[in-house]
């Protein structure tokens, strides 16, 4: 419990001193200026958010081999997080296209393709509830998961192969592109404090799921062992007649 | 700052996914908790009535 109150109180740090840093250390943007301070909120639920994504696809692989179900409970852990990351990103990136291109939404290549992964990562949960037998469940959630992780690079390379509304990646794209130094430490820190938030969403996730997994094996002992009672009732109230 | 009610509004929307992912996560995990308690409460009632 102690760790678990010491790591809240650095996601508590980190949050306040991203956002400080965010609002009143990174210079102004010359053409967008206020609004354009969304990007240390935008980028690095993205970057969670592949990161999460990339962790369901190993436990998805990890558990057609070794079909241990810690990796079960990790993948959905991770595509929970996943979703949750891609639904800030869905969210404040509209609010930040609105008053720089006039529009809340357009259907580009990278933003399209960012909806699919959304919708998938969706589908994947809710394929889940949608089987009853956890062996069954956990094989076909990940082929699946495996098979809607084919959209990740594809949304990660979809503004370098396509001409789209979104711009052009700022990091890692090629010549003339970067950030301010300072505007780069500010997003070092809110990628850090982004991802230690998801972090712990996700280890409680993974805990949630585990013992979930502890309550389904109570459920089959408990409904046998009732079954077994009202048998043995019946046989008895039969010699008893 | 004329453009300061979306950034706020982003910034809001980005707390809240926060803060609801976490609450509906320990929701979640303690109605878990009681319904294993329940479990267990019910796998020791039949071996002592026997």
């Amino acid at each position: 419990m102690k760790w678990r109150i010491a790591c809240t109180m650095i996601a508590a740090a980190l949050m306040f001193s991203a956002g400080y840093a965010a609002l009143f250390v990174a210079p102004d943007e010359a053409t967008m200026h206020a609004v354009m301070r969304i990007f240390y909120m935008h980028l690095p639920s993205w970057i969670a958010m592949f990161l999460a994504l990339s962790l369901v696809f190993v436990a998805n692989v990890a558990y057609l081999v070794t079909r241990k179900v810690k990796w079960d409970c990790l993948g959905v852990a991770g595509a929970e997080v996943g979703v949750a990351c891609c639904t800030i990103g869905l969210i404040t990136g509209p609010l930040w296209a609105k008053p720089v291109w006039g529009i809340w939404w357009t259907w580009d290549a990278r933003l399209t393709s960012t909806f699919v992964l959304w919708l998938m990562y969706i589908a994947y949960l809710l394929l889940r509830g949608l089987v009853e037998e956890p062996g069954r469940k956990a094989v076909i959630s990940a082929v699946f998961g495996i098979f809607a992780f084919l959209d990740v690079p594809l949304v990660y390379l979809s503004n370098r192969l396509w001409r789209t509304q979104h711009p052009q990646p700022v990091i890692l794209g090629g010549p003339g592109s970067g950030l301010d130094p300072v505007m780069g430490k500010v997003l070092l820190l809110c990628v850090v404090a982004i991802c230690w938030v998801m972090a712990m969403a996700l280890v409680d996730r993974y805990r949630l799921e585990l013992l979930r997994h502890e309550a389904d094996g109570l459920r089959v002992e408990a409904d046998s062992l009732q079954s077994e009672a009202t048998n043995f009732n019946g046989i008895a109230a039969s010699k008893e007649l | 700052m004329e453009n300061f009610r979306f950034l706020f509004t982003a910034w809001m929307a980005v707390w809240a996914v926060f803060f609801v992912y976490e609450f509906s996560i320990a929701r979640r995990m303690s109605r878990l908790k009681s319904e294993m308690a329940e479990l267990k409460q019910r796998l020791h009632e039949p071996r002592t009535d026997r």
